[in-house]
């Protein structure tokens, strides 16, 4: 198998997908009726009670996930069909772990610093840019951002060591 | 006429300088919004909302509101260009509007495009300066019971409208619903799902949830599909314009019709999708030129444009009136709305009459701000959509995460907006629409309210809900939609049967 086969080989199929998510939002459903009972989802003395309306929020979230689920199970097609391929997979992981390092670093560097290097990162990965360009687009956007948001609009956005270096906190 | 004298003191409101530079700002803003992918109409309202805190409220909602105008306009430059419809309610005008770039009409399909959109919202904002009034004077009369029936209403047309599976639609207004009741219960003082975490305290933030759902669930399916843009090329100029528009009145009924479909149909919540495929399949069947439809028939750009427009413009009237937003981008209006302590609905009307008219007049001039940017920007924005995504989509990444960041000054947000992000990634995919979502996780408190209040009045009793002529009216219509996919189904197999 060549290495394109390999990429549209699909990761999961659809019904598998949609019983995992059905069995989330059961679940969810579960969670928020327990904690109605909790907080007391009945009448009071003095009228409805806190669970009162989530209750009912819960028991039609769990039925409606298992009416979904069902439904999957009797579409004969969904089994066959893919949801993602494991080319897509990919794909989509290129980005989300990224983020989540670009979130994290926001605290520790600052937002502005974050986003230049998660910008210069995404150009190299996926564009493969000359490093000048690189540079110049993702300090150019960023140093554009400052100016709008901080000079102009004075928004109070995370800040790093570098910006307490420029003396610009 | 007192609408008139209301509607240009209006004017008088949003005729200022400062207030007409925020309107040309909101709408290309609007329109870049529209072309990007990952930023719709309500993700960058969303965003922006912070922003605009330290403005008067009129000049606020006058640029943000001009964002959506903009987005409503933007969205046909890349369903034409590109055949990638930037919104939904775009979809119906690739039928016709990427045939004829294709064959070289680009410029003319655009400049029917713009005028169809700008008549179509024309036309809902005359019907929301003499209808809302009305409405909101019979709304006055309305108790919990009527609102709640109301907003049962709202939630049920979703299901009623649903394409593909209905339940899916129940699905994600009861997780709308679930969030929305995260944090604490205002009437008793208890802490509800919170689970020990103080950010929980205040609940979910639904801007939050627009911008993770909308702006990073499309980037993470932009990215899956491996999306380039290729596209026709886009020349606008004056002679094509004036050509264009000498061709346009022969179209006057389609227009109206049209504008007829997407008015009332945007009343009703979710309504300009659905409005821009019924006015395209009504014009096909009355025109003389049916069966061209969808080889590049101008009329084919023009009915579907000023039906959603229309239907995206008259989605404000429940909105202003009744405080029930009709569109997901209305919904996060309303959410800027009571952030600055405006509550919508028919009191509205009575207590701040400068605010209501004067956004009504700016509808007005906002539309006209939005066809004159199109019109002389169109080959700046569709250089804007070649841009390779290794630059853009990192960039609105990051849009996204200062939108998030900005809303409560908290990382937490930003956290919450990834994981927003994957879960509408996943329920795209499979077909969960997004806007009962957000619409419930807005309405929430309200609707729980207004249940709250018609259970103590009726001691507990559902009856309370058939109680009136008015209420039970609008409940009866409520389970109408709500079963209508049902009674649907059973219909086609008696008819197959």
């Amino acid at each position: 198998m060549n290495d394109d086969a390999k990429q549209q080989r699909s990761a999961a199929s659809r019904r598998t997908v949609e019983l995992v998510t059905a069995a989330v939002i059961f679940g969810l459903g579960v969670v928020v009726i327990v904690d109605s009972i909790r907080v007391g989802h009945t009448w009071a003395a003095d009228g409805p009670q806190s669970g009162y309306f989530p209750f009912y929020i819960g028991v039609l979230l769990c039925a409606a996930a298992v009416t979904t689920a069902l439904q999957a199970l009797a579409d004969k097609a969904g089994g066959a069909r893919s949801f993602v391929s494991r080319g897509g997979v990919l794909q989509v992981l290129t980005l989300l772990v990224p983020a989540g390092i670009y979130v994290a670093l926001i605290s520790w560097l600052g937002i502005y610093v974050a986003s230049a290097l998660f910008i210069a990162f995404f150009m190299w990965w996926l564009g493969r840019y000359p490093l000048v360009k690189i540079v110049a687009v993702s300090v150019g956007v960023m140093a554009a951002f400052f100016v709008l948001l901080d000079l102009w609009f004075k928004q109070p956005l995370p800040k790093g060591p570098l910006e307490a270096f420029l003396g610009l906190l | 006429m007192e609408e008139l004298t209301a509607l240009l003191n209006g004017f008088a409101v949003a005729l200022t300088p400062f207030n007409l530079l925020l309107m040309l700002v909101g709408v290309f803003l609007g329109v870049l919004i529209g072309v990007l992918p990952g930023l719709g109409g309500a993700n960058g309202v969303a965003i922006l909302l912070p922003l605009t805190f330290a403005m008067p409220p009129t000049s606020a909602i006058i640029m943000l509101s001009c964002i959506y105008w903009g987005a409503l306009f933007g969205g046909a430059i890349t369903s034409i260009l590109f055949n990638i419809p930037g919104e939904p309610w775009s979809v119906a005008t690739t039928f016709d509007g990427y045939p004829m770039a294709q064959k070289g009409h680009a410029g003319a399909a655009l400049t029917a495009s713009f005028t169809a959109s700008f008549v179509g919202a024309l036309i809902a904002i005359i019907m929301i300066t003499f209808v809302s009034p009305v409405i909101a004077n019979f709304a006055l009369r309305f108790g919990p019971a009527e609102y709640f029936a109301v907003y049962f209403l709202t939630f049920a047309a979703f299901v009623g409208m649903s394409k593909g599976q209905a339940v899916k639609t129940i699905v994600s207004t009861m997780l709308g619903f679930a969030l929305a009741s995260v944090g604490l219960d205002t009437v008793t003082g208890r802490l509800r799902l919170t689970f020990g975490f103080t950010e929980l305290l205040t609940g979910f933030g639904f801007l939050i949830a627009v911008i993770g759902l909308f702006g990073i669930g499309e980037i993470l399916l932009t990215l899956e599909e491996g999306l380039s843009f290729r596209g026709a090329r886009a020349r606008l100029n004056l002679k094509v314009v004036l050509e264009t528009w000498r061709e346009l009145p022969r179209f006057w009924l389609t227009a109206i019709r049209s504008a007829a479909v997407g008015c009332f149909m945007g009343v009703i919540p979710g309504g300009a999708t659905p409005a821009s495929f019924m006015a395209y399949g009504v014009a096909k069947r009355f025109s003389r030129d049916g069966a061209k439809f969808g080889t590049g028939e101008i009329e084919g750009v023009v009915a579907p444009e000023v039906a959603n427009n229309a239907a995206g413009t008259s989605a404000l009237l429940p909105m202003l009136t009744l405080g029930v937003p009709g569109s997901p981008t209305a919904a996060v209006l309303l959410g800027g709305l009571l952030i600055w302590g405006l509550q919508p609905g028919p009191l509205l009307f009575q207590e701040k009459p400068d605010f209501v008219w004067g956004l009504i007049a700016s509808m007005y001039l906002g539309n006209l701000a939005a066809l004159i940017v199109v019109l002389t920007m169109v080959p700046f924005f569709a250089a804007i959509l070649r841009i390779p995504f290794a630059i853009i989509g990192p960039v609105i990444l990051v849009i996204c995460a200062i939108g998030a960041y900005t809303v409560n000054n908290a990382m937490f947000d930003v956290w919450l907006m990834l994981v927003f992000g994957a879960i509408g990634y996943v329920f795209r995919k499979l077909d969960y629409p997004l806007a009962p979502l957000v619409l419930a996780l807005v309405l929430g408190d309200p609707a729980e309210s207004s249940f709250r209040q018609a259970m103590l009045l009726s001691g507990g009793s559902l009856t309370i809900f058939f109680s009136n002529a008015l209420v039970a009216g609008i409940t009866a219509l409520g389970l109408f939609m709500l079963f209508w996919p049902l009674i649907s189904m059973a219909l086609a197999r008696l008819r197959a049967g």
